[in-house]
């Protein structure tokens, strides 16, 4: 056996080499070397039976949260310390039991669902007969049976159909949601084994790249060995069916796996995403590392006191409280340990439930997005879908919007206009919503006809646009539904590509008289308008790419062999050499203004020579096995040349309804919205017109291929920033009004080219950098920037780089089709329109809506929603620790820093787990500061939650003060009250734990009493839980002092809260307190909203005055007027400032 | 078609559960519930300064009637202390708290005189104080066996390890084990009248209905052994720093013995602060006109057992009449006041802002 160095061992390391039904090549044609392939099970599940409790404990651990809190309980399971480990334990233990439930059930059912999978039965050709196995069994090499409807157990290699032609159909729906069917192709020469038998004599091996994720990316070689002449074959995407896809329209097929199981594109592109985080997370993560440094520096001050205090032996150790022997002893390890004592007699100032409220409110409150009624489309017939719901609040905060153009902005709704040739316009007449009027093939002519050497041109013209195309015909009636239909020109078939332009372009020539019918055998059929039959060899694709962004075809009718290109303007001018250009490219400009998508079409006749070159420098290019799609990139640039321009057409593509609304709307809200697409600055620039993007009075300054040709990027650059800057400097002194947005404003231009310009790192030196700071400059003093002939990649890029700008603003990016894919994973929030160019964006966003008009609520409404209440959740959770936990901290002043806890280990437990919990997480759901319809008209109310407002450190030190106040009130105002006196009628004394439970009791009232004065939006659930939850403390204070607990070990609440409940000062002295704590806040509350109003409460008194005033003179005049009436009243008086 | 069903339930795993019921349910359409689309009906309260100015000038009216009576009902209070430490020579406990040693068999007693001025009309409580001793301290707070204390008799003869180190003295468990129950206090004081002809009269201390009546019937229970107390702890030993057994403290009344005994109760549970009074006798008001204790000299007679000097404790001995808010007390009155006041200053500053801003806020907001 030869040992794989005889090989290019690169090629080894990169690719595998599969031998179809496990037949060994002819000896001698090439080392045979077994490479071992993982079987076809799927394994989606991450943990077994047996180690999920090790795994997923190790899992949850890794959360430094989570291992904060197992840390303290470990420390209080150890060591000495004040409260139970139970108190901390207990908590711990319900947030990891629950997680692990939650995950375990998941778990179980992938596991389910891969068991279904694994063992669905496939039909394999086991010499020469077949039969069934288990998917799972399934192997790398096995040749497959696949039948019609069924879905592909693991990636295959196409061999055989049972279409003559040895294509198939496939529909990648469940992949990334593109239901149109995709035609597979096998190699020529395995097409003709289409039976068992014929399958199992195949000897040949497969050497293809090893698994990649990419789904659109595929190389590999086959070399089939006939007559022991190998012959090898070019394999790509074209032949690779993928596990998931399903078989259509093709009773069965033949096809060989090549990987299987967790190898598949499948399994390796469901493989993580990367986890966005919000700017809250980072807020609160920054505020638990300043609750960590108190904590920490609790603990010392307390060690330190301690020990200064203990100095003195008789403090220590008086007659009446000896140490024992073994405390005596451990001098070294003392000061640590009571360290970490006052450690854990603080830790509840880091609460593990507000991990777990915040987690429930994210996952609760994103079915509020799914539910929402205004966010469904009726005619999708979808609704917003929610798939992180880490990012709700982040909504909220949005500064940069990009959005793509096409089937974001627009419909994607393609509708044929015209069509120039040479420079004479053709209009076909009957248009009804891009159906085809039976019977209308006619066309207008705008211009006077043409001569007879132009009639040569438009019939090459109307062809070319027939030919030169990727657009399948989708058969009704799969029994002859191709003749039957087109023939009796009935709409039993239909068109379907990726592209909606294509659509519309072979729309708009049938109607124009040339009828695209099929592709049958390799040869494409056209009904001219003759009603005969033409029929072409397609002899090559050259598909579209974004980066050419043109596709060609070459086809051979009798004899002649022409090469048919279309594509944008910019990529074919330069490579044609005559034609009417210049008539041609007025009329594309013209178009362009008007906002249609334009594209040229040429051609180029290939003589027999130049076609065996062409088909030679494609073969080779197919063939290679390593940088395929850079060779095939030269090869077509080297075919596509020398053209020879016939025409341009014209295709509408309509605004998407409310477009302009909702991005006036994102205007107001402050948020710059950024248009990124590949279309042609003219197109891109009157779509931004016709959305409102540019106004007419928006200065649009231009940074494009055109004006860096005249001038250096250098000078341009400097030139536009001096413009804006000098608009801004002028302005400084009026950013102080308020009406700050009004001044005149820039529109931005910049093109695909410029922009890489503008990126190019290195290039210059020290220059390339300023490049980008000067660039962001002019961006940031511009209201609207379009991007036009944007790659994909440049569109993250852009992204990209305005998330590293100084700034860091937030952004959002939407799109809908693959091309956006890149730009809403890299941006902070990605959202994926419900369009018709697959799913493949709304698989990788965040959430996704049906259309762009949803943007608007999406944003204004849920997000502004997300971000006060979870910014108030935030705030409130710490602020409640504060206020729990400061008091413990002063009482150690008064116990000898004994790491006595001031309250029973029940209240310290169920502090945050019952008693205040539950009134938080509602309002963290349901809050309302301002009706959502007032929101929604008001988009200007956003810019007062921009810059996560709501969470900067200010606003922190105020929550921080007010609990250290509030603390302080009650500890104090519970010491003077129990300061060697006596408040009971009959003389008696409480002990220290009635003041515990008496701070307690005004604590647990007073943070609920705080909530329920921020709560803004009472309904009936609020009261509910509000009063309900402090109802709950009484209940369970009194039961918890009311028996003896048999199974407890000390009886210290016994009756403490009820005998406290007997004594009439303790009742005086909780109202008191709960006064004098929640009095600052309120008051500073109601002078701010006087002296200082944010617009959002300006509206909050007006909406109400506006709305008592109704109701007053509504329900004196005619008392069945209902609610929304009033709303809209509301609103109109809201607005009046 | 299995491929497509697997997908939905493996995004659903990754992307936390939220995306449930994509593709699903034929059906999309969200129901429109007002909940569902957030529109339940609501009071919406906005605090504006117009809305809460009633609301602190009703504050300010309720409170400080409330302080003013709070403050002239514990002025009212009759309240007499006096310290029996004995850490000045000329005081006349310094022997006792100098030549302290736990092992005297031989009880040491002082006297002290002092005058009341003014006649206790009503019930009279007498506390002992004692300062600077942390009865809150963490070692010290859990010292204790409530289970034994509950008269649990496994926990007699095997009391909890909180107890340590009083939870055994040798081989035998304690009883009360731990160190509230070691440090009980043990001075006993006696009062006298001594009237104007300098003729002494003891004045009859109540040593029942000072623990609370929960505490001495249901958490405190002597173990059971067929009404004999000695014979119920024989097992046991007595705590160090006590001179006689538990089954002892009063061996006069066997409902106020053992573990129910009142005085042990009252120590047991714990002081909230290092400086604390304990219930300690009650002087009921006599039937008649005549005060519980009229003005004149008294003495007090201090069997003085208790050491405090060590820790540099106090001991003090105070008088108190009691009223419905309990025992003197001007914090709660003061405060009451303060906060009244504050709020209907408030009041009044807020009526002030509201006047001079709110409207023209509103009358500015209406022409622009």
């Amino acid at each position: 056996m030869c040992v794989p160095y005889c090989v290019g061992e690169e090629n080894w390391v990169d690719s595998r080499t599969i031998y179809i039904g496990h037949k060994e090549p002819p000896p001698g044609t090439e080392a045979f070397i077994q490479q071992r392939f993982p079987d076809n099970r799927i394994v989606s599940s991450k943990y077994t039976f047996w180690n999920f409790i090790p795994k997923n404990m190790f899992e949850q651990f890794r959360r430094v949260a989570n291992f904060y809190f197992l840390i303290i309980f470990l420390v209080q399971l150890i060591i000495d310390t004040p409260t139970s480990p139970v108190t901390s334990g207990l908590p711990l233990f319900f947030v990891i039991t629950v997680t692990a439930i939650k995950q375990g059930y998941e778990d179980w059912l992938r596991h389910k669902a891969d068991n279904a999978v694994n063992q669905c039965p496939v039909h394999v050709v086991h010499h020469g007969k077949v039969v069934r196995k288990q998917s799972r069994k399934l192997r790398v090499g096995d040749v497959v049976l696949v039948k019609e409807d069924e879905a592909f157990p693991c990636d295959l290699i196409l061999l055989s159909s049972s279409r003559d032609d040895g294509t198939c159909f496939v529909t990648t729906a469940s992949l990334d949601g593109e239901s149109s069917h995709k035609t597979y192709y096998a190699v020529q020469e395995t097409k003709a084994y289409n039976a068992e038998k014929e399958v199992d004599t195949i000897h040949a091996t497969i050497e293809c790249e090893q698994p990649q994720p990419d789904l659109y990316k595929f190389v590999g070689r086959i070399n089939i060995y006939m007559t022991n002449e190998p012959v090898a074959r070019p394999l790509g995407s074209e032949n690779l069916l993928l596990r998931g896809a399903t078989l259509k329209n093709t009773e069965y097929i033949y096809a060989v796996a090549i990987y299987t199981g967790m190898e598949t594109k499948m399994a390796l592109n469901y493989q993580s995403k990367s986890q966005k985080r919000s700017a809250v997370e980072k807020s609160m993560n920054a505020y638990l590392v300043v609750y960590l440094c108190i904590l920490i520096s609790k603990a010392l001050i307390n060690t330190a006191l301690k020990y200064v205090w203990q100095s003195d032996p008789n403090k220590d150790e008086p007659f009446y409280n000896q140490k024992t022997e073994a405390e005596r002893q451990r001098h070294l390890i003392r000061a640590f340990t009571d360290f970490l004592a006052f450690m854990v007699l603080f830790n509840y100032i880091i609460p593990v439930s507000m991990y777990v409220t915040v987690e429930m409110q994210k996952f609760l409150g994103s079915y509020f997005i799914m539910w929402d009624d205004e966010m469904f489309d009726e005619e999708l017939g979808e609704r917003a879908v929610v798939n992180t719901s880490d990012l709700n609040e982040e909504l909220g905060q949005v500064e940069y919007v990009f959005t793509d153009k096409t089937g974001t902005l627009t419909e994607n709704n393609m509708e044929f206009i015209e069509c120039c040739v040479d420079g004479h316009v053709y209009v076909p007449h009957a248009i009804c919503n891009g159906q085809v009027m039976p019977g209308a093939a006619g066309m207008d002519m705008i211009d006077s006809s043409p001569g007879p050497a132009a009639r040569e041109h438009e019939e090459l013209f109307f062809r070319a646009l027939c030919l030169c195309h990727t657009v399948q015909v989708k058969e009704e009636d799969t029994v002859d539904g191709i003749k039957h239909g087109i023939h009796q020109g009935k709409s039993t078939s239909f068109y379907i590509s990726s592209s909606p332009d294509e659509v519309a372009l072979v729309e708009g020539m049938k109607r124009l008289g040339f009828t695209y019918l099929r592709l049958k055998d390799g040869r494409m059929e056209i009904l001219n308008r003759e009603d005969e039959v033409e029929k072409f060899d397609l002899l090559e694709v050259l598909t579209f790419d974004s980066v050419r962004r043109r596709m060609s075809v070459i086809v051979r009718a009798t004899g002649e062999v022409y090469l048919f290109c279309k594509g944008a303007d910019s990529s074919i001018f330069p490579r044609v050499i005559s034609g009417k250009v210049d008539q041609v490219r007025a009329r594309v400009e013209q178009n362009a203004v008007e906002g249609l998508r334009t594209l040229c079409v040429a051609y180029r006749s290939l003589n027999p020579e130049q076609y065996e070159e062409v088909f030679q420098q494609l073969n080779r290019a197919k063939l290679a096995l390593q940088d395929r799609d850079k060779q095939l990139a030269e090869a077509y640039d080297l075919i596509e040349k020398d053209l020879i321009l016939l025409g341009a057409t014209a295709v509408e593509d309509r605004l998407q309804e409310k477009a302009a609304d909702t991005i006036e709307s994102l205007h107001k809200a402050g948020i710059k919205v950024w248009v990124l697409t590949g279309d042609k600055m003219e197109t891109a620039a009157a779509t931004c017109y016709a959305s409102k993007l540019f106004h007419r009075n928006t200065q649009i300054l231009e940074l494009t291929t055109k004006r860096t040709e005249e001038q250096s990027l250098h000078d341009v650059l400097f030139e536009l920033s001096r413009t804006v800057l000098r608009q801004h400097g002028g302005m400084t002194r009026d950013t102080f009004s308020e009406l700050s947005g009004d001044c005149t404003d820039y529109g931005l231009i910049i093109d695909g080219a410029t922009l890489s310009a503008v990126m190019r790192p290195g290039q210059e030196g020290s220059n390339s950098g300023n490049y980008k700071e000067k660039f962001l400059e002019i961006c940031r003093n511009c209201s609207a920037v379009l991007c036009c002939r944007m790659a994909p990649l440049q569109k993250a890029q852009i992204v990209k780089l305005i998330k590293a700008s100084e700034e860091h603003p937030i952004t959002l990016a939407i799109g809908d089709g693959a091309n956006d894919v890149s730009m809403i994973l890299e941006a902070h929030v990605g959202i994926g329109i419900m369009g018709k160019e697959g799913r493949q964006a709304v698989r990788n966003s965040d959430y996704a809506i049906p259309k762009f008009k949803h943007l608007k609520k999406m944003l204004l409404v849920h997000g502004h929603y997300y971000y006060i209440r979870i910014s108030e959740l935030v705030q409130y959770f710490f602020y409640k620790n504060v206020c729990f936990i400061f008091p413990q901290f002063l009482y150690q002043f008064f116990c000898g820093f004994s790491q006595q806890p001031l309250y029973d280990t029940a209240y310290l437990t169920l502090y945050n787990i019952s008693f205040t919990s539950l009134p938080i997480l509602l309002y963290s759901l349901m809050e309302q500061h301002i009706n959502m319809d007032i929101l929604k008209k008001d988009p200007c109310l956003y810019r007062d939650i921009a810059k996560n407002s709501l969470l900067r450190w200010p606003t922190f030190i105020y929550w921080t003060i007010l609990g250290v106040y509030d603390a302080i009130v009650m500890f104090f105002g519970a010491y003077f009250l129990f300061d060697n006196t006596t408040f009971t009628s009959n003389g008696q004394m409480f002990g220290n734990w009635t003041f515990g439970t008496l701070v307690f009791t005004v604590l647990v009232f007073t943070v609920t009493f705080k909530l329920a004065l921020d709560t803004h939006y009472w309904t009936w659930i609020n009261h509910f839980i509000i009063w309900g939850s402090l109802i709950f403390f009484v209940v369970f204070s009194l039961l918890w002092g009311g028996i003896i607990w048999p199974f407890l070990n000390y009886q210290r609440m016994y009756y403490v809260f009820m005998q406290m409940l007997s004594s009439g000062p303790a009742w005086l002295s909780i109202i008191l307190l709960i006064t004098a704590s929640l009095l600052p806040d309120v008051v500073k509350k109601v002078i701010w909203r006087t002296l200082w109003p944010t617009t959002t409460e300006r509206i909050q008194v007006g909406t109400n005055a506006c709305r008592n005033r109704e109701i007053r003179t509504v329900s004196s005049a005619e008392p069945g007027v209902p609610l929304k009436a009033l709303i809209v009243n509301g609103l109109q008086c809201g607005n009046v400032h | 078609m299995m491929a497509s069903s697997y997908n939905a339930k493996e995004e659903d795993g990754h992307h936390s559960g939220a995306s449930s019921g994509t593709g699903v349910s034929k059906n999309k359409k969200p129901d429109n519930t007002a909940f569902k689309q957030q529109r339940l009906p609501a009071w919406q309260p906005i605090l504006t300064a117009g809305s809460v100015l009633p609301a602190f000038f009703v504050i300010g009216l309720i409170f400080i009637p409330i302080g003013i009576g709070l403050y002239v009902t514990s002025n009212n209070i009759k309240e007499f202390e006096i310290d029996y430490t004995g850490v000045s020579s000329d005081s006349p406990c310094y022997n006792c708290a100098k030549n302290f040693t736990w092992n005297t068999t031989e009880p040491c007693v002082c006297t002290v005189n002092f005058t009341l001025h003014q006649p206790f009309e009503s019930n009279v409580f007498m506390y002992y104080g004692l300062s600077n001793f942390y009865q809150n301290h963490r070692r010290y707070v859990k010292s204790r066996d409530d289970r034994q204390l509950n008269g649990d008799l496994s926990a007699l003869t095997d009391p909890s390890k909180e107890c340590e180190p009083y939870r055994k003295s040798g081989d035998v468990s304690i009883a009360p084990c731990g160190a509230i129950a070691n440090s009980l206090f043990n001075d006993t004081l006696v009062l006298y009248y001594v009237d104007s002809n300098n003729s002494i009269s003891e004045i009859p201390l109540v040593k029942k209905g000072i623990a609370w009546w929960t505490d001495k019937h249901v958490k405190f229970r002597n173990p059971a052994g067929n009404g004999n107390l000695t014979l119920a702890f024989k097992d046991t030993a007595k705590p160090v720093n006590w001179a006689k057994p538990v089954y002892e403290l009063d061996p006069l009344d066997p409902e106020n013995n053992g573990f129910i005994n009142e005085d042990f109760i009252v120590w047991m549970r714990t002081a909230a602060l290092p400086t604390f009074r304990k219930l300690y006798r009650i002087i009921q008001k006599k039937s008649g006109a005549t005060p519980t204790l009229p003005n004149g000299n008294y003495m007090l007679n201090i069997t003085y057992n208790y050491p405090v000097l060590s820790f540099d404790g106090r001991k003090r001995l105070i008088l108190s009449t009691i009223s419905w808010m309990g025992g003197k007390n001007p914090f709660l009155g003061i405060a009451y006041i303060t906060v009244g006041s504050i709020c209907f200053c408030l009041g009044v500053v807020l009526l002030i802002i509201h006047h001079k801003y709110d409207n023209r806020n509103t009358s500015a907001d209406i022409p622009s």
